[in-house]
């Protein structure tokens, strides 16, 4: 589990690439393509967010959708009883987030491993009893309907270049993170926590700073799809949703910048494909998720990178005759 | 008790295995449906009916163990791997389970011996409660039996112990965890069979079990047996006094519960005197 940096042509091809995809899916003039990439967007930022604190840091988390949700409530609490304007609640997200990690991170990062993941979990859930049960200020299980937005991006189109543009900003923001002497060092952790402390670092801060930026991270998520959708539940907050993220992740592969992104990408698509021609896309999603797990545990860019580095060798090797 | 049933699996599989089963719930979603087409379906008698449904579950999951899970043993990343593979299994078995038998709510009658209320001086309970209770005991008792007393428990102590010294000693450890998987997901289809007549059946179960049995086995120590037996004891109480004082707010308390023993005593309660599987 290496977020490798290759080559600088490699990296920009792939920001190319991603940037390139993403501006030209309203083109086609579909709606439910435009809110296929909304959402992969969204999912995406979630996942690398999530990515911080797992591929990077080592720590698997498995509440992240508490700080997703909680994004989510930011939003449609303070719009749909117009206290603030958009502008100051997706902000207040943020926040939101931060705060709620700096709140349940000092006793998640008390414990590590199996343990870490399960408390994580279980404060999760916390969070989600109570929005779903507080009928009186989040509506319970009712949710939140017609939550407005700024007039500038009310239209679908503006939103999604909207979304895009604060999640490629997050990309880059998240990017600086991973490259950066701090990055560096929730790398050590995940690598050794134990030697990391010996270098006179307090690993438990970082640790904790770690589930404060993807928290924040993930309710920035939160609240963009609570602006698109106009519509909040708390199954935003659910362990499967949780599940989901990791799941993206996992997929597209932790050792990838990318990675998450994609992973998203191809399981949103998996669903909404399926999604048409059967009520039952869940055992798909499973059979897929289970070949890759079996076959293609480096996920889907991991494994392309692999094949790749095959190839190039392979090609190296073309015209020595011992090589077998 | 059927939480105690289903949680000593996951425990069991947890301390042998070292395998977290997600996919633990869904063992118990296919005793209940097992259940119900043996018994409301097909008319087999209630006890043949339960019986099948603990040994179809059991199969299923030897079954997965052997096929699939086996394959990712000592891979790098193995534990984000195996909740990946597991976590797999639920939306699998999920799907299969509303393929095959529907969405709609499913139940089935409770026997007829067991239809009444059981009294001790002035305190009622339903005898079919009762029955669990029983059931669940003896299970207990067996289970503490078969690991301590008989040489296949002694190879699963060994195997928990040290995996790769108990096979240099000739145990076979793929077999045995093949059997201890389907052993322990017996016990959740076990479980599964015996709420079918309380609870109505309905696919989507098997992930609020989970998180139950996730909850009991932290408080009692993963891997730890008898904790499992204290911990779903410990829940059942909270959530009983939950419902009993804020109904409302009645599903946070065994979250708090288990919120609580993470902080103070992050091994579980019982990992200390462990006689089980350690």
């Amino acid at each position: 589990m290496r977020i490798e940096s290759g080559s600088r042509w490699g990296e920009w091809a792939q920001w190319g690439v991603a940037f390139l995809l993403f501006a030209v899916v309203p083109i086609s003039g579909k709606r439910y393509l435009v809110n296929m990439g909304n959402e992969i967007l969204v999912m995406g930022l979630f996942a690398m967010g999530f990515n911080l604190l797992y591929g990077v840091t080592g720590m698997l988390s498995f509440g992240q959708a508490a700080y997703y949700g909680i994004g989510a409530y930011t939003v449609g609490l303070l719009l749909s009883r117009g206290v603030v304007p958009f502008w100051v609640a997706l902000p207040a997200t943020m926040a939101a987030g931060g705060v709620l990690a700096l709140v349940l991170g000092p006793l998640c990062i008390r414990l590590s491993g199996v343990y870490f993941t399960m408390l994580t979990l279980a404060f999760a859930e916390m969070v989600w009893g109570i929005v779903f049960k507080w009928y009186d200020f989040t509506g319970g299980d009712n949710g939140i309907q017609g939550i407005p937005t700024a007039d500038v991006i009310h239209d679908p189109l503006r939103y999604y270049y909207f979304t895009m543009a604060v999640v490629f900003l997050s990309f880059w923001l998240i990017r600086r993170i991973v490259e950066s002497p701090f990055g560096a060092v929730l790398k050590s952790i995940r690598e050794n926590p134990e030697r990391t402390g010996f270098l006179g670092v307090k690993v438990r801060r970082y640790e904790l700073a770690a589930m404060v930026l993807s928290g924040v991270f993930a309710a920035l998520a939160g609240g963009l799809f609570a602006g698109y959708q106009h519509s909040i539940h708390p199954d935003m907050l659910h362990w499967t949703k949780s599940g989901e993220v990791i799941l993206m992740t996992l997929l597209g592969g932790v050792s990838s910048f990318f990675g998450p992104l994609m992973g998203a990408a191809v399981i949103i698509f998996i669903e909404d494909m399926i999604g048409k021609y059967t009520e039952f896309w869940e055992i798909w999603i499973g059979g897929i998720m289970l070949a890759i797990v079996i076959f293609f545990p480096r996920g889907v860019i991991g494994t392309i990178d692999t094949w790749i580095k095959r190839w190039r060798s392979h090609g190296n090797h073309a015209g020595d005759a011992t090589h077998p | 008790m059927t939480l105690f049933l289903t949680a000593s699996g996951l425990t069991l599989i947890f301390g042998v295995v070292n395998v977290f089963n997600f996919a633990h719930g869904s063992f118990y979603l296919l005793g209940a449906y097992f259940a119900y087409q043996a018994v409301a379906v097909s008319g087999v008698g209630f006890w043949a009916g339960v019986a099948l449904a603990a040994l179809g579950a059991g199969a299923a999951g030897a079954m997965m163990e052997y096929v699939f899970l086996r394959r990712i043993y000592g891979r790098s990343g193995e534990a984000g791997m195996q909740i990946l593979l597991t976590y797999s299994f639920i939306l699998i078995l999920d799907d299969v389970v509303k393929m095959t038998w529907g969405t709609d709510y499913k139940s089935i009658a409770r026997p007829e011996a067991l239809a009444g209320p059981f009294s001790i001086g002035e305190i009622t309970i339903p005898r079919y409660d009762v029955m669990v209770i029983a059931v669940g005991l003896a299970v207990a008792l067996g289970m503490w039996g078969v690991i301590r007393k008989t040489g296949f428990g002694r190879n699963l102590r060994a195997i928990s112990a040290n995996r790769d010294m108990a096979s240099a000693l000739g145990v076979n450890v793929p077999l045995n965890l093949s059997a201890v998987f389907g052993l322990a997901t017996a016990l959740g289809g076990l479980s599964g069979a015996l709420s079918a007549p309380v609870r109505t059946v309905t696919p989507g179960a098997g992930i609020e079990v989970i998180i139950g049995s996730l909850i009991v086995v932290v408080i009692g120590g993963l891997g730890n047996f008898w904790g499992a037996l204290v911990g779903a004891v410990i829940i059942g109480e909270a959530t009983a006094f939950g419902i009993l004082f804020l109904p409302q707010w009645a599903i946070l308390f065994s979250y708090a519960v288990m919120a609580l023993v993470l902080i103070f005593r992050p091994e579980g309660l019982l990992m200390k005197q462990g006689v089980a599987t350690r």
